[in-house]
């Protein structure tokens, strides 16, 4: 993790996710949001490059929605296939992404059922190794299974995102554990993606080493989503440094941080 | 739409004959000889990107102009929307 000098850098190194380089290494989503102003000033404050986008039938009736008034300039579209329960529909969706012009990165989720929205493991590692072998840049939703974030890296995803807890709960980060353990076996990046709930489960993802953290709901479902947007990208900063600083060790009993001599009475 | 028509009572005058198709999961009447082109201009979008599939393939959108629907086609068409 000696990849900064810490006499001259003041904010994180960009992220690198294949050939792409990324000013942030926080990703947010665009769902859920109650305006466009306020949508818009959540992403300006998270400091976010990438930002997480849906695709769904044309509303016949209202047509254009939210998303027409974002700045795409500004920002990478990065597509997800949320809302597909088997392999064969999240394809579909990336086929769909690229004719939109969205390009080939996507962010596949393959989900295995409504009530809990954790991924079907096997759809989603036959939707990645099709994905890959199409050309699709995969990053890909996973489970805190560090035997499934193995097997998705060998099919070639470019970033395993495992959940920090399920989407949209706002548990934050559940499984250190097995976090750590994808984290140390993994070569391609990481990222934690799901289950934020606050700006502090940004901190323990990143401390834990990860090289980004992907959220929506704990922004857009705050009360005030551009006062949480800015909270997540300072949260973000502080584990970033904190990974790198190499941490005290825990102890039992207090270690007094005065000096324990010429203390007065003795 | 011919000035015609629309003096002798427009949709349902027998100049202009209609067929059914299935677009996003819904009955929808359309003009016969209408492509995929004239189908997505008749959408409510302003500036919005979309992607076509007809029967489950995608039509490129350099073939929407000359992509006749035909009647029974299952229509899909998808923009972008805000999603995490």
């Amino acid at each position: 993790m000696n990849d900064y000098n810490s006499a001259t850098e003041t904010t994180p190194t960009p992220l690198t996710l294949g050939d792409k380089t990324f000013r942030s290494r926080l990703l947010v989503g665009t769902g859920k949001y109650s305006d466009a102003e306020t949508m818009n000033n959540a992403l300006e404050a998270s400091g976010c490059e990438v930002v997480t986008v849906a695709i769904r039938r044309v509303d016949l009736k209202s047509g254009d929605n939210l998303l027409s008034q974002l700045d795409r300039n500004r920002y990478f579209l990065l597509p997800n296939t949320a809302g597909c329960f088997n392999a064969e529909d999240a394809i579909r969706v990336c086929h769909l992404s690229r004719e939109l012009g969205l390009g080939d990165w996507v962010k596949l989720e393959v989900l295995g059922d409504k009530k809990t929205l954790l991924p079907d493991p096997v759809g989603t590692l036959e939707a990645c190794r099709e994905l890959v072998s199409e050309g699709f840049k995969v990053l890909v939703y996973s489970s805190d299974d560090p035997v499934l974030a193995l097997r998705l890296q060998d099919a070639g995803a470019t970033s395993v995102m495992p959940a920090g807890s399920p989407i949209g709960s706002g548990q934050g980060i559940l499984n250190t554990n097995n976090l750590s353990i994808i984290l140390e076996q993994l070569d391609v990046p990481v990222i934690i993606d799901a289950g934020v709930g606050t700006a502090s489960d940004v901190t323990i993802a990143m401390e834990l080493g990860a090289e980004g953290v992907l959220l929506n709901t704990g922004i857009a479902g705050a009360k005030d989503p551009v006062a949480m947007a800015h909270g997540m990208r300072h949260a973000l900063d502080a584990g970033w440094f904190a990974a790198r600083a190499g941490r005290i060790a825990k102890r039992r009993y207090a270690q007094a941080s005065s000096p324990t001599e010429g203390v007065l009475g003795e | 739409m011919s000035s015609e028509n629309i003096h002798e009572g427009g949709i349902g005058s027998n100049s202009m004959e209609l067929i059914e198709i299935q677009l996003n999961g819904e009955v929808h009447q359309i003009e016969k000889t209408a492509s995929v082109l004239d189908l997505v201009n008749s959408m409510p979008l302003e500036s919005a990107a979309v992607a076509v599939e007809r029967n489950r393939a995608i039509v490129p959108k350099s073939q929407h102009g000359d992509t006749l629907l035909q009647p029974g086609d299952h229509i899909e068409i998808v923009t972008i929307v805000g999603g995490g």
